[in-house]
């Protein structure tokens, strides 16, 4: 490019540059999703690492990917601090949800293992005051 | 569009957003965070569910098949590609918005073709994916697939499996129309007459966004 042109010489420095940012971004996602699947083969063919280590890890790496589609992709990262929180402190709620509602699950997990037939249970006293009002 | 960014300015005090973006933008992102947590509640649910079994189907043993393979146990390797195609896609959508910024047409009508063409793609896997566990006998209050632990299975599964998947598919059918739309637009001149391509960015977004909840859908269903 001649010096003459330099206006249009500096659109072109700005795109390449954000063209970089965009394939960069597509590298880490394809990277960070073929290590996932990595990952699954190596547990099924040998069992390492083991089954609740993989899901955190699974999970790590799932926000990670999201953390870019949102901040590169979608542009986020670029935007000002004002529309950055009005649209991240309300999904700060599903920090309340996911732990509230998984817990939930697993104690009626629990309380189904517990009463199943043939579980063996705790005998259950039966109140005093039942035997007065007879 | 955009007023410049200075350290001191009060955003709050009139004349301007107070988010820097246009209103559609603005409502774009509000839209897509009640979008969130639609697909939230879906997946938390679909959570709350598996931790309260005992037991639950195994998806490398539900998820094992590869157009044109036969019996060939492959696990992960279809939703590897479909997971592929959508970042794929993604990548063009970005592209198309960028060239809209240098205000290139012919580059947003290629970047945007491309990522219909990836959108009609991924459409295409899962309905195939769709079609062959329907042969297998699974369907909507249907599950033949037993659970890792030799029981039984409820139909829980494939209740979850078809009503999410089937959720994100519709938003992905329903982004392909809007890009079709907007393709349409960009060759007519619409855009070129308006004097800038905005358009393309707040369809970037949707389409963004269904990539995005497709990371979940993938670590949720086919992974965890």
């Amino acid at each position: 490019m001649e010096h003459t042109h330099t206006a249009e010489g500096h659109e072109h420095g700005q795109h390449d540059a954000s063209t970089k940012a965009i394939w960069k971004t597509f590298w880490i996602l394809l990277c960070v999703t073929i290590v996932e699947v990595g990952l699954a083969f190596l547990h099924l063919e040998t069992g390492v690492p083991p089954k609740l280590l993989l899901n955190g890890i699974f999970i790590i790496l799932t926000i990670f990917k999201a953390f870019f589609i949102v901040a590169e992709f979608m542009h986020l990262r670029h935007e000002i601090k004002n529309l950055i929180m009005t649209i991240l402190i309300p999904l700060a709620l599903f920090v309340w949800f996911i732990i509230a509602f998984l817990a939930d699950g697993d104690s009626w997990k629990n309380m189904r293992k517990d009463l199943s037939p043939g579980a063996a249970r705790q005998e259950v006293k039966a109140p005093a005051h039942e035997e007065a009002h007879h | 569009m955009d007023t410049a960014v200075t350290a001191k300015k009060k955003w709050w005090s009139g004349g301007y957003s107070p988010f820097n973006v246009s209103y559609g933008k603005l409502m774009m992102w509000y839209f897509l965070m009640s979008d969130a947590f639609t697909f939230g509640a879906l997946l938390i649910s679909y959570g709350t569910i598996r931790f309260m079994s005992t037991s639950w189907p195994d998806p490398n043993e539900v998820f094992r098949s590869f157009p044109g393979m036969g019996e060939a146990h492959m696990p992960l390797v279809f939703v590897s590609l479909m997971t592929f195609i959508l970042i794929m896609s993604s990548v063009t959508m970005v592209l198309a918005v960028h060239a809209g910024h240098m205000r290139d047409r012919k580059a947003v009508v290629k970047w945007m073709a491309w990522t219909i063409v990836g959108g009609i793609a991924f459409l295409s896997c899962q309905a195939w994916e769709w079609t062959h566990l329907f042969h297998e006998g699974a369907w909507w209050g249907r599950n033949p697939f037993s659970n890792i632990n030799g029981t039984v299975a409820s139909t829980n599964f494939t209740n979850f499996f078809f009503t999410i998947t089937g959720f994100h598919g519709l938003h992905v059918t329903s982004g392909v129309v809007l890009n079709i739309v907007i393709l349409a637009n960009v060759l007519k001149g619409t855009y070129e007459e308006r004097g800038h391509y905005e358009m393309i960015e707040k369809v970037g977004l949707y389409w963004h966004f269904v990539d995005l909840v497709w990371v979940f859908v993938f670590t949720c269903f086919y992974l965890l």
